[in-house]
């Protein structure tokens, strides 16, 4: 019964409640890294893994802050969490992959004020996930955004190609893919919550 | 981001974050919570008040310790600051309306890692005294709820056929459920954007010519 609970957790979170698509959460890094499929793919993978951190001290730490009965410098203390989680990020990438480093650029800092990933620790919050539901539901949404993410960048990428009216170009093209890939996801709204 | 923010008078200063700037529409910033909230009209003016409200307390405050606060802790500090005057703000609406606080969910505490916020503070707030600092704050507020509302009735309206929770179009209306739906979102926004590309290209046009 346990681990049925986990994996509904994970594929509901990754599909039919996908965090970008159907939660809007993580739309800037999502319209500003998705136009190339080789800077895609590692701020999707990056992004899962500052969300499992930020998931696992926000957990201990909302122990703490509710023992202590702090809850209201909760908010304070996800976000001094997750700042530093993306810090480390940012040093073992600059280590081990400058060029990957440079490309991501801005964005890389940029994932402390992503809301996916405040936003992680907060729904585990509000809906008193315990230790092991709290991994698969990060784990889910980390694994959602890189999904979408991807998806967006294989079709951007095919899009550069076609001839279109200029005023179309930018952003206003990105949301109208975004409306059509969140239409899509909408067709899993069935699985894992049956049963 | 503005083009000469020193010599600007205090009202260009406020128009152009209502309206050459607007943070939706122009600059594309803070659109997570611009689509999750806007299923409804109110709705949508409950978060762009929450959200202008912690965009001038910061600014402000910021502007007037900017003497104080280290270069290399700038962002850590602005993030605490915010986050301080966005748990007021989820406390005060807990306290004044329940029923927008339910609809709002941990969306209001999402205002922390809104991007106009930190935008402004570091490229306007940081370098400009106090009461400049507001003024900018408060036109990117009203432009903010602007965007905000524009979003949320045109949704309310075609998902629901209703404008702040009255019926517009009658019985025989078969509202549009897409549009209150997540992908409604993307799209009523997309439109938004397309329009206002539209816009800024014939001015364009009527300039060369």
């Amino acid at each position: 019964m346990e681990h049925e609970t986990l994996g509904q957790i994970f594929i509901i979170t990754v599909l039919s409640s996908n965090f970008v698509l159907a939660m809007f959460l993580g739309l800037c890094p999502f319209l500003g890294v998705s136009g190339k499929l080789e800077t895609a793919v590692p701020m999707g993978i990056a992004t899962s893994f500052v969300m499992l951190v930020a998931s696992l001290c926000s957990y201990a730490l909302n122990q703490l802050l509710t023992h202590f009965d702090l809850e209201f410098l909760r908010l304070i203390a996800y976000i001094a969490v997750i700042a530093s989680a993306v810090q480390l990020v940012e040093m073992v990438m600059k280590k081990f992959s400058p060029a990957l480093f440079r490309a991501l650029g801005i964005f890389l800092p940029l994932i402390t004020t992503n809301c996916a990933v405040l936003g992680v620790a907060l729904f585990q919050t509000a809906r008193d996930y315990d230790l092991a539901q709290s991994v698969a539901f990060s784990l889910g949404g980390g694994v959602g955004f890189s999904l979408a993410l991807i998806l967006m960048a294989g079709v951007r990428e095919r899009l550069n190609l076609s001839n279109l009216p200029s005023v179309m170009h930018g952003t206003a093209l990105s949301l109208m893919l975004a409306g059509l890939l969140s239409l899509a996801f909408m067709g899993f709204g069935g699985i894992g919550v049956a049963r | 981001m503005s083009s000469q923010p020193l010599q600007a008078s205090n009202m260009e200063q406020l128009l152009e974050g209502i309206w050459k700037q607007n943070p939706v529409f122009v600059m594309a910033l803070g659109m997570c919570p611009a689509l999750a909230v806007t299923v409804s009209a109110f709705n949508a003016l409950g978060m762009g008040l929450a959200t202008t409200f912690v965009l001038i307390c910061s600014c402000t405050l910021i502007s007037m310790l900017r003497r104080f606060i280290p270069r290399e802790v700038r962002i850590a500090t602005y993030i605490v600051i915010i986050a301080t005057f966005v748990t007021l703000v989820d406390y005060i609406i807990q306290a004044v309306s329940l029923a927008l606080y339910e609809a709002l969910g941990a969306f209001i505490q999402l205002i922390v890692v809104n991007c106009i916020i930190l935008g402004r503070a570091e490229a306007h707030a940081a370098k400009n005294p106090p009461f400049s600092a507001m003024v900018n704050a408060l036109g990117m507020g009203i432009g903010f709820t602007i965007g905000l509302f524009a979003l949320g009735s045109v949704r309310e309206i075609l998902g629901a056929g209703k404008l702040f929770g009255i019926s517009l179009f009658g019985d025989q209306f078969q509202p549009w459920v897409v549009m209150v739906l997540p992908p409604g979102g993307f799209f009523v926004l997309g439109l938004w954007l397309l329009f206002f590309a539209w816009l800024a290209k014939r001015k364009e046009a009527q300039h060369g010519a």
